[in-house]
């Protein structure tokens, strides 16, 4: 099951290299270079503490190396290169708002007339299968709900790449099934997907290509089958062979 | 929609609390007077008439007349009306004030609970009375505050050599606090107290106690008046203030303050003539 | 103290019979203090707002300086504005002294410490939830104030409330400014100590219970606005 679109159309090209984040002695970022521009989504692995979500962070400019260089489609990231970015974290944080509110906070600031919102907002609800809860308080949605939500109001102003951290990690079965739809549909659509799990089986499904990180480092980065199939570092087949700290 | 409503009724507010604001430029004198006067609601009865005859609206801050006069004193009204009379005579010769005119008299009484502990009951002589309430130690609640009363009573302790500041704390209480929460305090700890007979008569909360010592020539309360003066204080209303202390010391002012009466009772005495 | 429900049954026949006078002195304390909780929140929220989000140097003072001022002793305030407002003092001559506006500035400068700290708490916690969320969205520190004031309304409208209940109840600060003036600057709480110093204590009593009705009928309509205003209720707690 591979929907996405084949190489070679536009994707946005995200490179990192030579990044070093250390706090009170110890490194807890170190990456070399790391480039990321083919299609599908990009499923970062690791144990806890190898510095995933870290990664994430700064690749979305929300936290600054100490050094080291990220760059956007051959650009040094800076705001505007951020403003076609968007994430999602872990435990969604949505405004005390309406449900219909919570995206039109996003489009208003796109600077979209009324109208055009109002049918944006229409569009991003059946998307996410909560066209009925416009009107609802976005915090009275269920986890799951609440998770699609925030996806919904992440693809709201169509960044070109759309970081996730771990957005299924309190969910159920069921809701995960539906964040995963709303993922590779975003991805078919042309969002580069940069997303955090650690549910080896979900990178399996939407995995395009794995990054596995290991004590800070990018210890593998390869195409999912070949990672799976063949892992080649110590640490991913450690990591597969079940292992829970680096 | 809420913010809408918001909004408008804040909007409101503001509006209709200025044009309350904009009403209130009409003439007004303030007077800075006793809680005596005040409370025994004297002055509500007979300002109307002044008020309606002159236009001038009168304003009055009641609080003890140490404090009166200090706020006098900082401009902060156009004329005086208090019960101190050697500080009324300081306050015009040290130059705050104009002049000063006897206005009215009533007196002061010693009330005390009905049992009477210290036996004071039924006499008249004040020095007396108080040099027996210090041997018998009995509770005495003092106003303590600077006020007009609260000099007439140091005044007689003075004179019965009962040196007040060493029993301060023991058996004389000073509640610092004007004469009808004085007089509460006495009612909730029964101790004696001296009170003006104004206050006293209008006085609701009385409980057990009663007057014991009254009719020492002693216990006279003169009200005086005052018009706070012009070039200490550019700001004072000098016309409306004198127009309004010419009124009290007329024969109209004077009729009315006799014709106010509590409990079929007169409290104040005109005597300005 | 036996005839208190007569005195309360009388004070309630004022109001209800729309004893001017009563309704006037109901009136002016509403707006006094409603005006002073209003200016205090246009200043409170935005100082409160600035010392949650705001990175500056003696932000930590500052912080404790204002939740210190939470408690300030209304006859403290009521004697500082008294001698700014007097005429010997530096503002007398706006000859604002004993008149309505001099309580709404010296209930203005009780409140506006409650409403900023309140204010400061709430937008903190809110901050602290809401800042990689909305630097993802692009919001810049100072953009996200009023999405952390507009979020935190709730909350707020508590803080907005806690001001008006400080205000509505105070009578040492508006007595020495105002001077208790009959018709000019009388409001519920000086006419409950007037009438408690002549003794009248069931009528001060019943003034009292109408005053605490009245705070009451005041939450309960902020309450119900705030109900209103939420998409959800429970958002109480989270705020």
């Amino acid at each position: 099951m591979r929907d996405f679109p084949l190489p070679g159309s536009e994707y946005p090209r995200l490179e990192a290299t030579a990044l070093k984040i250390a706090r009170g002695g110890k490194t807890l970022l170190d990456v070399a270079s790391l480039t990321l521009d083919g299609p599908g989504p990009t499923l970062i692995l690791g144990p806890n503490g190898a510095g995933k979500s870290l990664l994430l962070r700064c690749l979305h400019g929300l936290i600054e190396a100490d050094s080291g260089q990220i760059w956007q489609d051959d650009r040094p990231l800076d705001a505007s290169q951020r403003a076609r970015q968007a994430m999602v974290f872990q435990r969604p944080v949505l405004l005390r708002r309406s449900v219909a509110a919570n995206l039109d906070f996003v489009l208003k600031r796109q600077g979209m007339a009324r109208k055009a919102r109002a049918e944006r907002i229409h569009e991003l609800l059946c998307e996410g299968g909560l066209q009925d809860k416009a009107r609802q308080s976005a915090r009275s949605l269920s986890v799951g709900e609440g998770q699609r939500l925030a996806i919904l109001r992440a693809l709201a102003a169509r960044p070109e790449i759309l970081f996730l951290d771990e957005p299924t990690s309190a969910l159920d079965p069921g809701a995960t099934q539906k964040i995963e739809t709303l993922i590779r549909r975003a991805s078919a659509r042309g969002t580069k997907i940069l997303m955090v799990t650690h549910d080896i089986g979900q990178a399996r499904r939407l995995g395009a290509d794995i990054v596995l990180m290991w004590g800070g480092k990018v210890a593998e980065h390869r195409p999912a089958h070949g990672f799976f199939e063949t892992p080649q570092s110590q640490a991913a087949q450690a990591f597969l062979g079940g292992a829970l700290v680096p | 929609m809420i913010g809408n409503w918001i909004r408008t009724s804040l909007c409101a507010l503001v509006i209709s609390s200025g044009a309350a604001w904009a009403g209130e430029n009409e003439e007004y004198i303030v007077v800075q007077s006793t809680t005596s006067t005040q409370n025994s609601g004297l002055l509500d009865a007979i300002l109307p008439a002044f008020e309606t005859q002159s236009g001038i609206d009168v304003r009055v801050v009641a609080v003890g007349t140490g404090q009166a006069i200090r706020n006098a004193q900082n401009g902060d009204g156009d004329v005086l009306l208090v019960h101190a009379k050697p500080a009324e005579e300081k306050f015009v010769a040290d130059g705050w004030g104009v002049q000063r005119f006897d206005v009215m008299y009533n007196d002061f009484v010693l009330v005390g609970p009905g049992d009477d502990p210290a036996g004071i009951k039924g006499g008249q002589d004040i020095v007396a009375a108080l040099s027996r309430l210090s041997q018998a130690q009995v509770p005495f609640a003092s106003r303590g505050d600077d006020s007009g009363t609260h000099k007439a009573e140091l005044r007689h302790w003075a004179t019965a050599g009962v040196d007040v500041a060493e029993a301060s704390g023991g058996w004389y209480r000073e509640t610092g606090s004007g004469m009808g929460a004085t007089l509460n305090v006495a009612a909730g700890m029964r101790a004696y107290a001296l009170t003006d007979r104004a206050t006293w008569i209008s006085f609701g909360n009385k409980g057990d106690l009663q007057v014991l010592v009254e009719g020492d020539p002693r216990l006279f309360n003169q009200y005086g008046v005052i018009l706070v003066s012009p070039e200490k204080h550019p700001g004072v209303k000098a016309t409306q203030g004198q127009a309004f202390i010419d009124w009290l010391i007329s024969d109209e002012g004077q009729a009315a303050i006799a014709s106010y009466r509590r409990d079929g009772q007169q409290l104040f005495f005109p005597n300005a003539r | 103290m036996q005839d208190f429900a007569q005195e309360f049954m009388t004070a309630l026949s004022l109001i209800l019979s729309g004893d001017s006078e009563l309704l006037n002195i109901v009136f002016l304390s509403l707006k006094v203090s409603l005006l002073a909780v209003f200016f205090g929140a246009l200043v409170g929220m935005p100082l409160g707002a600035a010392l949650a989000v705001g990175r500056f140097p003696g932000r930590r003072a500052l912080i404790v300086l204002v939740n210190a001022l939470m408690g300030l002793p209304p006859v403290v305030v009521g004697l500082c504005v008294y001698l700014m407002l007097s005429r010997s003092g530096p503002l007398g001559v706006l000859q604002l002294l004993y008149t309505p506006t001099a309580m709404i500035i010296a209930q203005f400068v009780l409140v506006t410490p409650i409403i900023a700290a309140l204010t400061r708490q709430t937008v903190e916690s809110l901050d602290a939830e809401y800042t990689e969320q909305l630097r993802s969205l692009g919001l810049s520190r100072l953009a996200s104030v009023p999405v952390l004031l507009w979020d935190g309304r709730i909350a707020l409208l508590t803080a907005f409330l806690a001001g008006f209940g400080r205000a509505i109840a105070e009578v040492g600060a508006v007595i020495i400014v105002g001077g208790n003036i009959n018709h000019v600057t009388r409001v519920m709480t000086t006419t409950i100590a007037l009438e408690t110093s002549k003794g009248n204590l069931s009528l001060a009593l019943a003034l009292g219970v109408i005053l605490i009705a009245i705070a009451i009928a005041v939450n309960a309509a902020v309450s119900l606005l705030a109900r209103g205003a939420a998409p959800q209720r429970g958002e109480l707690s989270h705020a």
